[in-house]
C-alpha cells in the first residue's frame, strides 16, 4: 500500500511537469482573455483613455443598433444559404465516392483543395473572377447570352450570393470528407439484410444510408453553422463589408469595431453575440450525440 | 448481368459529373495561374484569354523585386514552423499526462482543456491583441507564435492516439526503471509518428492560412505573414490583376504541396484520428 502511495505521488507529481506548458500557454491565451472579453464587453474603452463601466450599456446600445440589426440580418442569410448548400454538395459528392469509383483518391484531393488554400487568396481569386468588367465569370454570362450580368461585388444585391458561392465552394470539400467517414462507418451487414429484402437505389439510399448517416449529419450541420457564423475574411477580402454594409456580418463587425473604430467594449459585446450562438450550438451538438435516433 | 451492367453504366455518368465538378473546384487555381503569367494589358481585353500567348514571369520578379513579398514568405515560414514544433511538444507532453499518467483532477482538467474548443477565436481576439500589446510585442514573431503554440485540439487529438498504446509496454517500461520523460522520448512519441504527422500538418496548414491575428499584431511590412501581404498588396495594387494572381499563386503553393504529399494524414486528423483501422 505504502509503496502503491509513492508510485502515484510519483506520477502526480510528473504529470504536472508535463501539463505544465500547456497549462501556462492555457491560462495566459485562452482562460484569463475569455474572461476578460467577457467583462471589458461592460465597459466603454478606446486603448488610450481610462475604462470606464458602463453595466449592459453596449448590449443594449447593440440591440438598438441598427447597423448591427442589419449585421445579423446578413449574418443570417449568408449561414442559411451557405450551409444547406455545402451539405448538400458535400453528401452527394461523398455518396459517389462511396461506390467506389474508378480515381477516388484524385477526386477526394482535387475536392479538398479549396479546404486547405488560404481563404485570402481564394477570396482574392474570386474577386478577379467576379470582377464584372473583366472577369470571366460576366464574359462566360455574356456568351450565354445575358445581356446586362450582375455588377457582382459592386451590387448590394449580388455581393452576398457572390460572398456565398465562394464560402460553398471552400468548404464543400470539408463536409465531402466527414460524410465519407460517416458513410465508411456504416456497418456493411445491414446493406447486406437490405439486400435480401430486395431494397437497392433510392429506396436503400432513403431508408437506409441516409438513416444510419443522421449522426455525422447532424454533426456536419453544427459544426458548418459555426464555421458560418464566423465568416471574416472573404468580406474582408471581396467587399469590405460593402456596398452600404450589404455584406457586413457579425466578425468583420467586431473586427471593424475594435480595430478600426477603437470601441473595445462594444466590439467585445458583439464577440459576447457571437460567443453565444456557437455555445448554444455546441451544445445542442453535445446533447444530441448519444440520442440521435437511427433505426439500427 | 444486366444489372452489372446497368451499375457500370451509372458508375460511369457518375465519373463524368465527378470529373465535371472538379473543373469547378481546381479552375479558380488554373486562372489563377493563367493570370500569373499574362502581360499587364492582356487582362482587359475582351473576351478573356484562356492562355496568354506571351507567357512572363516579370510579375514574379516585380513582387521579389519591389515589393517585399519574399520576406512575407520567410515570416509565414518562421511563424509556421515555429508554431508546428510548439505544438507538436506541448500537445504531446499534454497528451502524455492525460493519457499514460493518473493524477487528481486529470478528467476535469481534459474536460477545460476540450471545453475551450467552444471557444471562438474572435472571442479571445481583443484581450489576446491588448496582452500582446502591452507586452511590446506588437510586430515581432513570439507575439505571432505564443498565442497558438498550445491547441486543445492537438491535446485530444494526441491523447486519444497515445491511448492505443498497450499499457503493457509503459507499464514494462516503468518496472524496469524506466523514468516518465525516458518513456515520453523513446516510447510513446516513435509510436505515434501517424498522429503527430497528422498535428503537423495540421497546424502548418492552418496557420499558414490564418489571417486576423498576424493582421491586428503587425504593422511594419517586414513583419507581415504572407496573408496580410497578400491583402496589402490588394491595397496598393488594387486592378493589378496579374500581380495580385501571382501572390496569390505564391501563397498558396506551398501548403498544395504539403497538403498533396500529406492528404492522408491530414484528413485522418480532420475526420478524429481515424487513422487506417486503428
Amino acid at each position: 500500500m505504502a509503496a502503491r502511495s509513492k508510485l502515484w505521488r510519483r506520477d502526480t507529481q510528473a504529470a504536472w511537469l508535463f501539463l505544465l506548458p500547456s497549462l501556462v500557454l492555457f491560462i495566459m491565451f485562452i482562460a484569463i482573455p475569455v474572461i476578460a472579453a467577457f467583462m471589458i464587453s461592460f465597459t466603454e474603452w478606446d486603448l488610450f483613455n481610462p475604462m470606464k463601466f458602463v453595466g449592459f450599456g453596449n448590449y443594449t446600445k447593440l440591440f438598438n443598433d441598427d447597423i448591427f440589426k442589419k449585421v445579423m440580418g446578413n449574418t443570417a442569410y449568408f449561414v442559411l444559404a451557405s450551409v444547406p448548400l455545402q451539405m448538400a454538395f458535400g453528401l452527394a459528392i461523398a455518396l459517389v465516392l462511396n461506390r467506389n469509383i474508378k480515381g477516388q483518391t484524385f477526386f477526394r484531393i482535387a475536392y479538398f483543395l479549396p479546404v486547405v488554400t488560404s481563404t485570402v487568396a481564394a477570396a482574392l481569386v474570386w474577386s478577379w473572377l467576379f470582377n464584372s468588367n473583366f472577369g470571366i465569370i460576366n464574359a462566360l454570362l455574356q456568351m450565354a447570352g445575358v445581356t446586362n450580368p450582375p455588377k457582382w461585388l459592386a451590387s448590394t444585391k449580388w455581393a452576398m450570393p457572390a460572398v456565398i458561392v465562394v464560402s460553398v465552394w471552400q468548404n464543400v470539400g470539408y463536409a465531402m470528407v466527414l460524410f465519407l467517414a460517416g458513410l465508411q462507418n456504416i456497418r456493411t451487414d445491414i446493406y447486406d439484410a437490405a439486400a435480401l429484402d430486395s431494397a437497392r437505389g433510392w429506396k436503400r439510399l432513403w431508408f437506409i444510408t441516409l438513416p444510419m448517416l443522421s449522426p455525422t449529419t447532424f454533426f456536419v450541420l453544427i459544426i458548418s453553422i459555426i464555421g458560418s457564423f464566423q465568416v471574416f475574411e472573404l468580406v474582408f477580402i471581396m467587399t469590405k463589408a460593402g456596398p452600404a454594409n450589404a455584406t457586413n456580418t457579425l466578425v468583420y463587425y467586431i473586427y471593424q469595431n475594435g480595430f478600426q473604430f477603437y470601441q473595445m467594449g462594444y466590439a467585445s459585446a458583439a464577440a459576447m453575440i457571437l460567443f453565444a450562438i456557437v455555445l448554444v450550438a455546441t451544445l445542442i451538438q453535445y446533447r444530441m450525440q448519444d440520442r440521435w435516433v437511427h433505426y439500427g | 448481368m444486366a444489372r452489372h451492367a446497368r451499375k457500370t453504366r451509372i458508375d460511369w455518368i457518375l465519373f463524368v459529373v465527378l470529373l465535371a465538378g472538379t473543373l469547378a473546384t481546381c479552375g479558380p487555381f488554373a486562372w489563377m495561374l493563367a493570370t500569373s503569367i499574362k502581360p499587364g494589358n492582356e487582362v482587359f481585353v475582351f473576351p478573356p484569354t484562356l492562355l496568354t500567348g506571351q507567357p512572363q514571369l516579370h510579375n514574379f520578379m516585380r513582387l521579389f523585386g519591389t515589393i517585399p513579398f519574399g520576406r512575407s514568405l520567410v515570416n509565414s515560414l518562421i511563424v509556421c514552423l515555429s508554431i508546428t514544433l510548439a505544438q507538436l511538444i506541448v500537445c504531446s507532453m499534454a497528451a502524455y499526462a492525460f493519457a499514460c499518467l493518473t493524477f487528481r483532477g486529470r478528467e476535469t482538467l481534459f474536460l477545460i482543456y476540450l471545453a475551450a474548443l467552444m471557444v471562438p477565436s474572435q472571442v479571445t481576439l481583443i484581450p489576446n491583441f491588448i496582452l500582446v500589446r502591452n507586452l511590446g510585442w506588437i510586430d515581432t514573431y513570439q507575439g505571432m507564435i505564443l498565442p497558438f503554440a498550445f491547441s486543445s485540439f492537438g491535446t485530444f487529438l494526441l491523447r486519444q492516439y497515445f491511448m492505443t498504446i498497450p499499457r503493457e509496454l509503459l507499464e514494462a517500461a516503468r518496472l524496469d526503471g524506466c523514468k516518465h520523460w525516458r518513456i515520453y522520448v523513446w516510447i510513446v512519441l516513435p509510436l505515434s509518428r501517424p498522429a503527430l504527422g497528422a498535428l503537423a500538418i495540421f497546424a502548418f496548414v492552418s496557420q499558414w492560412n490564418n489571417f486576423l491575428w498576424p493582421l491586428i499584431v503587425t504593422t511594419r511590412p517586414e513583419m507581415q505573414t504572407v496573408t496580410v501581404a497578400l491583402s496589402t498588396l490588394q491595397g496598393q495594387y488594387n486592378t493589378d490583376w496579374p500581380l495580385l494572381m501571382t501572390g496569390s499563386v505564391l501563397a498558396v503553393a506551398p501548403v498544395l504541396i504539403v497538403f498533396i504529399l500529406g492528404n492522408r494524414a491530414f484528413i485522418a486528423g480532420l475526420t478524429g484520428g481515424g487513422f487506417g483501422g486503428r
